[in-house]
């Protein structure tokens, strides 16, 4: 970015609430379903239907105002946000305006930009509960379009950040950490291709050390994290390059094409609605009781914040592992579940095993900690085995990978019939020691002649003749004694 | 063997149980008769086949078994098409039944038809429907009333004892006194509005129509209480209404002895006020008195705020009530439409009448950008001061007796400029805005033989009082008994 500008964004993200039926029908919820076969008559807006509010979407925003430290309002109000769509069978959506249920709170989350992490919080505005749109459907018949009304009446949390975001690197960090904190109490599923998880960005661009704020552009329904950082990259050199060019930005709402890159208008802001919000007459203000707030705070699970600090402060796992083992549910709880069983005095070589194996595995077949083909208590046998000299750390990956296969056994009976164990017998190692020591002579040279590196080689050769179960730390000490002792 | 049409509902079910007549010759009897009517009054949009209607009447079970009732054609039913007497919703057939049509079927009345309105129950003459104005039984040169004026002509007419209606800014009072009847509009919240197509939803409150209090006594406890379909429908115990009118009975001659009510006398000499009204209101005034009541005048000091706010936030919820007869999903739907916006506006340029239409533009304006201050949010800030009003009024009485409406039935086409039939609410405007239970009955005529009503207006889910009150007057007078003579 051009260093005399700077950024300022921030980001509404829709999250899909994972209640089995609507915010205001006891229509399902789920994803997927033939067109138009999960719409109540409320949620196809007949005459004469009223909306009622589903108590479990309320729940969940409860949880969320309590996970963000964020006040929850005793009293709020639904309303509704008038304008004419073919999805929008009532011709207005419910949402809320002028009290919104949460008010405030922070998202604490780790920037990796330029080679450095560092931890930045942004404050939220607000965070309110709505009803989802349905959706048009075009193409599906030459000249005419569809409206497929299953996903209209679903509830949505709408959450609101202050624009403190400067980077697009800082706007996908803070949308993952909101993305993994949703998820984490089990409000949204997070899934993105089905729109579980949609983010709007306000962009804007100022000259460094200005006071006020540039004309913002909103960056419609970006549905990845990689689209997100392409769309506000490309926002930001554009809107800097029609400054310089001498044109102000005018206020628009605009689409990002992921095919070419670029962002273009939607409508601008003389064709944007006027949407005549007001209280909806349907539905009584929304009440909150202290007794209601206890309850959900007592079912909240540990949030990934305080976990991270507990995991470095208790096991002596690394700040970067512990971000990256509570940056996701079910990593974490993979984790807890093996250190539970291994010990915690094995917290550590479990984080390093999950994180690089088992997850390194993952994300090279592109799959989800939740389709791991290991248990945690595998996970912690593993690496009891590794820390008890049992097996090397080859022998610990060579387990992993017949379990990684398929196979069922147990870690004892594969150490045993595929004779990971490694080996400490000294007086073997000694031989093959001496065998690898006559074989690599320009090795044994280079070693003498001050190049530490060369001792690897050696290494190496004891260990292909051990077929990789030689220890290899004892065979170090072995080859060392040999060669200064001669 | 059959009874007089003009029977009341406990009259009807007393022929029914002594064996005088049967269910399907009284819902048989009300059809005929609704149909030899129909070109005189048009007071139903809809008609019941007589073989159905034959089967439901010797099929009904329960308290009200057999009895006929029309519906407002607002509230949504299964069996016949409901129209809210729009074009927009001509032929429309719900795939549910309105819980007030549900409760009263599962009681054992049979619904004859549905009843003219004015389109979307907005107006206050039954003369802005797409299916024809309706007339008044009294006077078929005029108006029934509305909007619930095919349910009033209905029940004054004799083709059924009783009748539904909705009241938004008066729609069940104003055509009741109209036509001689006796009407209640519920607090509101007492009877659900699932089902009942939305015009005002903050006022809009499901009632009744019927030839007596006691009747209305009878019919609204099966109407009434909470339902789970409806967020603004209350859970509160429904007292025994029939209760009531037995202490009364049981008090004697002066059966309101202890009772304090609170004349409006600011409404009698109000400008405009036809002498006969006033005079009938104060003869009526007299007759509470004589039943052993305290009768005192009272004042409501923002009355005449009533209309301009009633008029501001009526048409702006309805501005976005009406915004889903979009001819996307159901209704009428325009045949010249080549884009989206021209479906739009075809669809509700054909589909609306020009009531219709000219409140949704008063309501989208108040709501827009720049304006909701001075008008929404102001208007329901009149609305908080007018509910005061009637708090601090029933501090000193514990009901108010007021006119129902300036004047008795106007013409058909004479109040042409709907500014002059919006302030014809302005006595029954306030207990919408205040979501008061207040009742509608006969208290005299005028000299053209036009019947007058009486108001009594009571504090929330204050329905006994109102019925025991309206109970003692109708035995002490003969107003209600009374009958349109130019008919059959």
């Amino acid at each position: 970015m051009d260093p005399r500008y700077e950024a300022v964004i921030g980001l509404e993200i829709h999250a899909q609430l994972t209640t089995c039926s609507k915010i205001f029908s006891g229509a399902a919820t789920a994803f997927g379903a033939e067109p138009n076969r999960q719409v109540s008559w409320v949620d196809a807006a007949l005459p004469g239907t009223l909306p009622v509010l589903n108590r479990a979407a309320v729940t969940s925003a409860i949880r969320f105002g309590l996970a963000v430290g964020g006040e929850i309002a005793p009293v709020s109000l639904f309303a509704r946000k008038n304008y004419f769509y073919p999805d929008l069978p009532k011709g207005y959506q419910i949402s809320q305006y002028e009290a919104p249920v949460v008010r405030g709170g922070t998202i604490a989350f780790t920037v990796s930009e330029g080679g450095a992490a560092r931890e930045k919080r942004v404050r939220l505005t607000r965070a309110h509960l709505e009803e989802d749109a349905g959706k048009s459907l075009h193409a599906v018949q030459p000249g005419m379009s569809g409206i497929d009304l299953n996903r209209a009446g679903t509830p949505l949390l709408e959450i609101v950040s202050e624009p403190e975001l400067s980077s697009s690197a800082e706007a996908v960090a803070y949308a993952r950490a909101l993305h993994n904190l949703v998820r984490w109490i089990g409000i949204c599923d997070g899934n993105m291709q089905e729109g579980s998880f949609r983010i709007d960005a306000n962009v804007s661009v100022r000259r460094r050390g200005e006071p006020g704020l540039g004309t913002r552009r909103e960056i419609k329904n970006v549905n990845s994290f990689r689209f997100l950082q392409q769309a506000i990259d490309y926002e930001i050199a554009w809107q800097i390059d029609e400054i310089e060019a001498g044109r102000a930005i005018e206020q628009a709402t605009v689409l990002f094409d992921p095919a070419s890159g670029t962002t273009r208008a939607m409508r601008s802001k003389e064709e944007a609605h006027d949407y005549r919000y007001f209280p909806d007459p349907d539905l009584l203000p929304l009440v909150i009781d202290a007794a209601w707030i206890a309850e959900e705070a007592r079912q909240l699970p540990e949030l990934p914040h305080a976990l991270a600090e507990r995991l470095v402060a208790q096991y002596g796992v690394s700040p970067n592992d512990a971000a990256l083992l509570t940056s996701d549910k079910t990593l974490a709880d993979f984790y807890q579940a093996a250190v539970a069983a291994a010990g915690a005095a094995l917290a550590k070589p479990c984080a390093n095993w999950l994180l690089v194996e088992v997850v390194g595995r993952l994300n090279k077949e592109e799959r989800p900690i939740g389709d791991a083909p290991i248990t945690p208590s595998q996970l912690a046998a593993l690496v009891a085995r590794v820390a008890d000299g049992t097996l090397s750390s080859s022998g610990g990956k060579r387990l992993l990978s017949a379990w990684w296969e398929g196979d069922r056994r147990s870690a004892d009976e594969l150490i045993e019939a595929l004779a990971l164990k490694q080996v400490n017998d000294q007086a073997l190692l000694a031989r093959l020691v001496a065998e690898a020591i006559a074989a690599n002579p320009k090795s044994v040279a280079e070693f003498r002649a001050g190049k530490e590196k060369a001792l690897n080689a050696i290494v190496g050769a004891v260990m292909k003749a051990s077929q990789g179960k030689a220890n290899p730390q004892q065979v170090t000490e072995l080859i060392r004694a040999a060669l200064s002792s001669s | 063997m059959t009874i007089s049409p003009f029977a009341t509902v406990t009259e009807s079910l007393a022929a029914l149980a002594s064996g005088s007549t049967t269910a399907e010759a009284l819902a048989l009897a009300a059809r005929a008769r609704a149909e030899a009517l129909q070109p005189q009054l048009n007071a139903f949009i809809t008609l019941a086949e007589p073989d159905a209607l034959a089967k439901a009447a010797a099929t009904a079970t329960g308290p009200l078994a057999g009895i006929p009732i029309a519906h407002k054609d607002l509230f949504c039913t299964t069996e016949l098409p409901t129209t809210a007497a729009s074009r927009m919703l001509a032929g429309y057939r719900s795939p549910f039944d309105a819980t007030v049509v549900a409760r009263l079927k599962a009681a054992g009345a049979v619904t004859v038809g549905k009843t003219n309105l004015d389109e979307f129950a907005m107006g206050s003459a039954t003369s802005h429907s797409w299916f024809g104005p309706s007339r008044n039984p009294w006077a078929t040169d005029r108006t029934p009333g509305g909007s619930s004026g095919g349910s009033a002509a209905a029940v004054a007419a004799g083709i059924v004892p009783a009748a539904t209606g909705t009241d938004t800014g008066g729609s069940i009072r104003q055509p009741a006194a109209f036509c001689g009847i006796t009407g209640i509009k519920p607090t509101y919240g007492l009877v659900s509005r699932w089902g009942m197509i939305a015009y005002a939803s903050s006022f809009d409150q499901g009632g009744l129509l019927a030839r007596t209090a006691e009747d209305c006594a009878l019919l609204l406890p099966i109407i009434a209480g909470f339902d789970a379909h409806d967020s603004t429908s209350v859970s509160v115990p429904i007292p025994d209404y029939r209760a009531a009118l037995d202490e009364i009975e049981a008090a004697g001659t002066r059966p309101l002895t202890g009772w304090r009510i609170g004349l409006v006398s600011d409404f009698l000499s109000a400008e405009g006020v036809q002498p006969a009204v006033r005079d009938a209101i104060a003869t009526a005034a007299r007759t509470y008195a004589e039943l052993g009541a305290t009768v005192f005048d009272v004042a409501l000091p923002r009355a005449d705020l009533a209309i301009p706010a009633y008029y501001i936030l009526a048409p702006a919820e309805a501005s976005s009530n009406l915004a889903r007869y979009d001819g996307v999903r159901f209704g009428h739907r325009t045949e010249e439409a080549d884009t989206l916006f021209t479906l739009y506006t075809k669809t509700r340029a054909e589909g609306f009448g020009w009531e219709v239409k000219r409140r949704i533009l008063i309501g989208t304006y108040v709501l827009s950008h720049g304006y909701y201050d001075a008008y929404y949010r102001k208007a329901q800030q009149v609305r908080r001061l007018i509910a005061d009003d009637y708090a601090a009024a029933f501090t000193q009485c514990d009901l108010l007796l007021t006119p129902i409406t300036p004047t008795t039935a106007w013409r058909l086409g004479e109040k042409s400029d709907p500014v002059e039939e919006y302030l014809a609410d302005i006595f029954t405007i306030g207990a919408n805005l205040a979501g008061l239970p207040a009742l509608a009955h006969p208290c005299g005529f005028d000299e053209e033989g036009l019947p007058i009503g009486a108001q009594l207006i009571a504090p929330h889910f204050g329905e006994a009082k109102l019925l025991a009150a309206a109970h003692a007057f109708q035995r002490a007078t003969d107003w209600h008994r009374a009958t349109p003579t130019l008919l059959p």
